[in-house]
């Protein structure tokens, strides 16, 4: 920092960390790092608390800084889209290159940290940190609405990271809880771009609703919303949660079928929101059920 | 009408209850009961997230009158179950036939009084089974003294839904403020006798 110029806000390391943190999108990462830590949860070992908080830390700064470098390459699509024009990245308050460093800093602390605890861990969430910057961000997601699943395969890495982590390899209940995630993307995402329909389009980027229609996106909230459930219900099973657990997740899993279908057949504005909340609510209670 | 923060609070004390149910509360039972209570509380979780997240707005939809029979069949044909053996095919074809029938009175244009008394009669059953049968075997030593709340779950579950019902069938017997102000607590309320009657009031 040059100290002769006049101090901005731009210059204050505790503005531009505050900004920097509200770019990591803090919600989603903290989602994201429960189903890390359900993963670990999930393979039942004898807990290792020190682990697990080092685990946590550097996933969620592999997490943050991928979010960030997300934020940097977007900030021209989120100052045309209204939902987003405020945020430190299109509203002009943290520069490019602030951005770009801060994301890159974090992210580096964050992988290189994974790498150190296990590598096979650190490869994994470098796999989720390339699939979200490089695959998504930087490649697909201006040119294809099928950059979500890349996205998808992104926001599944974390709990395969904590599973990986736990037990040492990649295993089929790994697979299939990084499944679960994947297929919950789209109820989440999709839900989330026909309720910001005019936003997206306002941006120019594609979007399940803007290439195929409301009705066939609706459809495929309810194939995905299934195939969710069906994997955490499968991996569950497999991990050999208790009845009780496995009855919860079955309730709660109908719920979010019951919305899923009722987007498809009585579609509004309520349910499309509903669907919305209900599903992030559903992956952090489902998450939090495989951890016991 | 804004739902307050109490009543947010008030929900999710209902939804967390009712978890617990489904999970904990109902361990060791038979098949059939296991199935029955896990519908119920399992549908009054959901309803209860439900109306958390969207508001009172949520008791717009049409479907609520199915959902709030489901709760108290679901509950009446796991206590007949569980008690009166004797009863229990005839009760489960009740249960089954009750819901038919209200969803189909429910699903399809009529006139007259029809959907009104299906509605009015399974409520009315179910929601005396419920209150009756735990009061009963809890009176007469059957079941512990407080196997009684099950019964007082009973007759506000039974107030709650006839409460809902009727306001979703276009004659409300109080207004619809009020019901509104009410409902939250009396949900709490009512998840509270049937958690604990079930827990404390166990042989």
């Amino acid at each position: 920092m040059n100290h002769q110029t006049p101090i901005t806000n731009h210059q204050l390391p505790i503005t531009t960390f505050r900004q920097l943190w509200t770019l990591t999108k803090p919600l989603q990462s903290g989602l994201l790092l429960t189903t890390g830590i359900a993963g670990y949860m999930s393979a039942h070992t004898p807990p290792n608390f020190a682990l697990l908080l080092v685990m946590s830390a550097s996933l969620f700064l592999a997490i943050a800084g991928s979010t960030i470098l997300n934020m940097w390459y977007d900030h021209d699509i989120d100052a045309k889209m209204r939902r987003t024009q405020k945020r430190p990245n299109a509203s002009g308050e943290l520069t490019r290159a602030e951005i770009f460093r801060g994301g890159m800093m974090v992210s580096i602390l964050g992988i290189g940290w994974a790498a150190a605890i296990q590598p096979l861990y650190g490869f994994v969430v470098f796999l989720g940190w390339f699939f979200d910057v490089v695959v998504y961000t930087l490649w697909l997601k201006r040119r294809t609405c099928w950059s979500i699943v890349w996205g998808g395969i992104s926001g599944a890495m974390p709990i395969l990271a904590g599973r990986v982590l736990a037990v040492g390899e990649v295993d089929m209940i790994g697979l299939l809880l990084a499944a679960s995630v994947l297929f919950w993307i789209p109820t989440h995402t999709l839900t989330f771009s026909i309720k910001f329909f005019d936003d997206y389009n306002a941006a120019g980027v594609p979007t399940f609703p803007s290439t195929y229609g409301f009705d066939t996106t609706r459809a495929i909230i309810a194939l995905s919303s299934i195939i969710a459930a069906a994997s955490i219900g499968t991996a569950s099973v497999m991990i050999g949660v208790q009845a009780g657990i496995l009855r919860l997740l079955i309730v709660l899993s109908s719920g979010l079928l019951l919305l899923s279908f009722a987007t498809v057949f009585r579609p509004s504005e309520r349910v499309n929101f509903s669907l919305f909340k209900y599903a992030s609510l559903y992956m952090l209670i489902s998450m939090m059920l495989l951890s016991i | 009408m804004k739902m307050s923060p109490l009543n947010r609070l008030l929900l999710l004390l209902t939804g967390l209850l009712a978890a617990y149910q489904v999970a904990i509360g109902i361990n060791g039972l038979d098949e059939v009961p296991i199935i029955a209570y896990t519908i119920a509380f399992g549908v009054l979780l959901v309803a209860g997230l439900l109306l958390i997240i969207l508001g009172f707005e949520a008791l717009d939809s049409p479907i609520v009158v199915i959902v709030s029979t489901v709760i108290p069949l679901a509950l009446a044909t796991g206590l007949v179950w569980q008690h009166l053996a004797s009863f229990r095919t005839s009760y489960l074809i009740f249960a089954i036939g009750g819901f038919l029938a209200i969803t189909l009175t429910r699903s399809i244009p009529m006139r007259g009084k029809l959907p009104i008394f299906v509605l009015a009669l399974v409520h009315g059953i179910a929601g005396m089974t419920i209150f009756l049968l735990p009061s009963i075997l809890a009176a007469d030593g059957t079941m512990k003294p407080a196997f009684a709340l099950v019964g007082l779950g009973g007759a506000l579950i039974g107030l709650g839904g006839l409460l809902l019902s009727f306001l979703k069938a276009g004659k409300p017997i109080v207004p619809r403020q009020t019901i509104l102000k009410i409902l939250p607590a009396l949900l709490l309320l009512m998840t509270i006798c049937f958690v604990a009657g079930f827990y404390v009031g166990r042989d």
